[in-house]
């Protein structure tokens, strides 16, 4: 007798497929124990340094970050120089769209102690205090890197996730405060002001970043946000709340404010310093505020993941944009705040206006109400980052 | 339905075949199936069952400390419990779309299949024609076409139907309406394929029957157009449901959806747990939703 062949259908197709999978995954994945510790440490990950016979270096940065030749975009004259300077070839890379995107796009290999292929990648300030907190980053050696201890900004110094300065080193830095577009709106100068003015009712955005508008909320509530509780946390984020369920408050933004708020959809908005700059230059009405009560200050840094090959390269490269004269080319281009002590006296002589602009140099008095955001440990994160995102409806 | 069903196995006892070609036969349309087969196993089922054990995480890990599979089953209603509005919300939304889509759709697909003789090829080009950019910057655009500053906002405050500080971005209206326009075509072509196919002859013949227009639709038109119907109600309700860009992009907070909540769980709050019981949760509801829809239909043997 033979037997007639076993009929097949799409639904036996995936009941097949999907219990042997079961089967394979009971023996496997579920009966494992979860997931291990993503935390690595300097002993157990260690990383060869092999710059003295490899001449190259992988350089990760977000777009628009680099100063390109007026006349050939292909051209980058700060970072040709570096190479004419020391021989090092330099893959320049503008992969780095978003702190998270980019955090999912690397923790497997950084978690288990792999490669990523970059020699430099530039992150913000709570994105570098969470890889360092993992064990990713290698220190840097401050032998190599003379020139950041010279001329790193003294507001920049000695930051909570980096007390010696030798892992994570500002690339560029920011302020979060407010903007308005006097097209559609008079002056807004206070952040309640935007939180509760009802002429602005429908009109603004806040930053999809915690740390930026709470850092801002909770400076106009009086707070320190480099130091806070737990219930001064809560206070800050119950105006929030109050604006987010009256309608005040359109909508939680990451860069894309910045063509609502030009188009005057948005009346105003918390935003960051250089985004308005550009957005200034076209129409001048657009304006940016640092609030009385205080603004948030921000670091993109360049930090050498674990298992990259050319650390010393790298800080070959960290060095040569720790020299004014190369800082000021870079800053005169992405118009952000400069790190670098000495770059606005270089700036002078490329363009004595931009070296004016104290959103790119800010003066002592800026400075002064330029707070950066406590380090948070990962039950904080976790537990401030879940309330902000409740708060802003996801 | 299945294609496999197709597949010739000279099996039928009318046609007896020798033994070593019958066996060789018997195996073919497995070994067919194998490329199929190995990719669903290794991109669908094993990251599913994957996702399924990372729903069952102990909720108190972390990164640095690891996830522990306690078969935390209370993860699935704490997670509904948090985000039941944007659950209901997300169901609503597509709903209304699906049925926007439908008013739109059906007369568009029935007078491209039957009424536009020679331009049919160059109307199914324009239904086709905006997928070719991508889903994001068609989206982009209607921002810029809805913008509270724009000819169509003003045009609308000017004949009073949207007060003078009215605006349409950023409010319900405008994430349904993106709904609708980015997955139209998923429901246009279906029921183009099936109303294309429709024999005029059965119309005439209602018609010499003495049915009126509405009762030839009813009666004729609308059962036999059935299948492109289903189909294409399925691939816009189903990615309609699941969407997150929509209402990230021309909504606010007010209108997010569930497709937000995971995105936020996976990338922004590293709520692995959470994140994955969202997930099943939605495609439980999803799944849920669709078989009672097509027993409803008639037609199980879609799947």
């Amino acid at each position: 007798m033979r037997t007639p062949p076993m009929p097949l259908t799409r639904r036996g197709l995936l009941t097949g497929t999907l219990s042997s999978a079961a089967l394979l995954a009971a023996g496997g994945v579920l009966a494992g124990c979860g997931t291990k510790a993503a935390t690595q440490t300097e002993e157990g990950c260690k990383s060869d340094d092999l710059s003295a016979t490899e001449k190259k270096l992988a350089f990760a940065n977000w777009p628009q970050y680099m100063d390109v030749d007026e006349k050939d975009e292909s051209k980058r004259p700060t970072l040709d120089a570096f190479v004419a300077r020391t021989g090092i070839q330099v893959t320049y890379t503008e992969d780095i769209n978003d702190n998270n995107e980019f955090f999912g796009k690397v923790q497997n290999q950084l978690a288990s102690c792999q490669s990523t292929d970059r020699d430099i990648i530039v992150l913000t300030d709570w994105m570098a205090a969470r890889m360092i907190r993992l064990g990713w980053i290698q220190k840097l050696d401050p032998a190599k890197i003379p020139n950041v201890a010279a001329n790193l900004l003294p507001s920049l110094l000695n930051r909570s996730f980096d007390p010696e300065n030798r892992i994570s080193i500002p690339w560029q830095s920011g302020l979060a405060g407010l903007a308005w577009n006097g097209n559609v709106t008079k002056e807004v100068r206070t952040v309640d002001e935007l939180l509760t003015r009802p002429d602005l009712k429908g009109k603004v955005t806040a930053l999809s970043e915690m740390r930026d508008t709470m850092g801002l909320l909770l400076q106009a509530g009086g707070h320190d946000p480099a130091n806070f509780t737990a219930a001064q946390f809560d206070d800050a984020l119950n105006k929030l709340k109050k604006a987010v369920d009256s309608g005040q408050i359109r909508r939680f933004t990451g860069n894309d404010y910045a063509p609502d708020l030009a188009k005057g959809d948005i009346a105003a908005c918390i935003a960051w310093s250089g985004d308005v700059i550009q957005l200034s230059g076209e129409d001048e009405k657009v304006q940016f505020v640092a609030p009385e009560s205080g603004v948030m200050l921000f670091s993109d840094n360049m930090m050498v993941p674990n298992k990259a090959t050319h650390k010393g390269n790298a800080e070959a490269l960290i060095n040569h944009y720790y020299e004014p004269a190369v800082a000021a080319q870079l800053a005169a281009y992405v118009n952000y705040i400069c790190p670098v002590k000495g770059a606005q006296a270089e700036m002078e002589k490329i363009d004595p206006e931009l070296a004016a602009n104290p959103l790119i140099f800010p003066d002592e008095a800026l400075l002064r109400k330029s707070k950066v955001f406590m380090a948070l440990d990962e039950k904080q994160e976790k537990e401030y980052e879940s309330k902000f995102q409740q708060v802003i409806g996801a | 339905m299945s294609a496999l069903a197709h597949v010739p196995t000279p099996s039928g006892p009318a046609a007896p075949a020798p033994p070593p070609r019958r066996g060789r036969h018997r195996l073919l349309p497995y070994l067919l199936l194998l490329p199929g087969a190995a990719w669903l196993f290794v991109f669908f089922a094993v990251p599913l069952l994957q996702l399924a054990a990372a729903s069952l995480y102990d909720p108190s890990g972390s990164l640095s400390t690891g996830y522990a599979l306690t078969w935390a089953f209370s993860n699935y209603p704490d997670a509904l419990q948090a985000y039941w509005p944007q659950f209901a919300r997300s169901f609503g939304y597509a709903g209304i779309a699906l049925v926007l889509a439908l008013l739109l759709g059906y007369p568009l697909a029935y007078a491209i299949a039957q009424k536009a003789g020679r331009w049919k090829n160059l109307l199914l080009v324009c239904v086709v024609a905006p997928m070719f950019t991508s889903f994001l910057v068609r989206t982009l655009a209607w921002k810029t076409i809805l913008s509270d500053n724009g000819w169509f906002v003003g045009l609308l405050r000017d004949v009073h139907l949207l007060a003078p500080d009215g605006r349409l971005l950023a409010t319900p209206f405008a994430v349904i309406l993106g709904l609708t326009y980015n997955f139209l075509p998923f429901l246009v072509l279906p029921l183009y394929a099936s109303l294309e196919r429709l024999d005029h002859r059965l119309l005439e013949a209602a018609g010499d029957l003495y049915a009126n227009p509405v009762q030839t639709f009813r009666r004729v038109t609308l059962p036999l157009s059935m299948p492109g119907l289903i189909a294409g109600t399925l691939l816009f309700f189903i990615p309609a449901t699941g969407d997150y860009i929509n209402a990230e992009l021309l909504g606010t907070p007010n209108e997010y959806m569930i497709g937000n909540v995971i995105d936020s769980a996976f990338l922004v709050r590293l709520d692995y747990p959470q994140g994955a019981a969202l997930s099943f949760l939605l495609m439980a509801a999803i799944l849920a939703v669709v078989f009672g829809y097509l027993r409803r239909a008639g037609t199980e043997e879609v799947l």
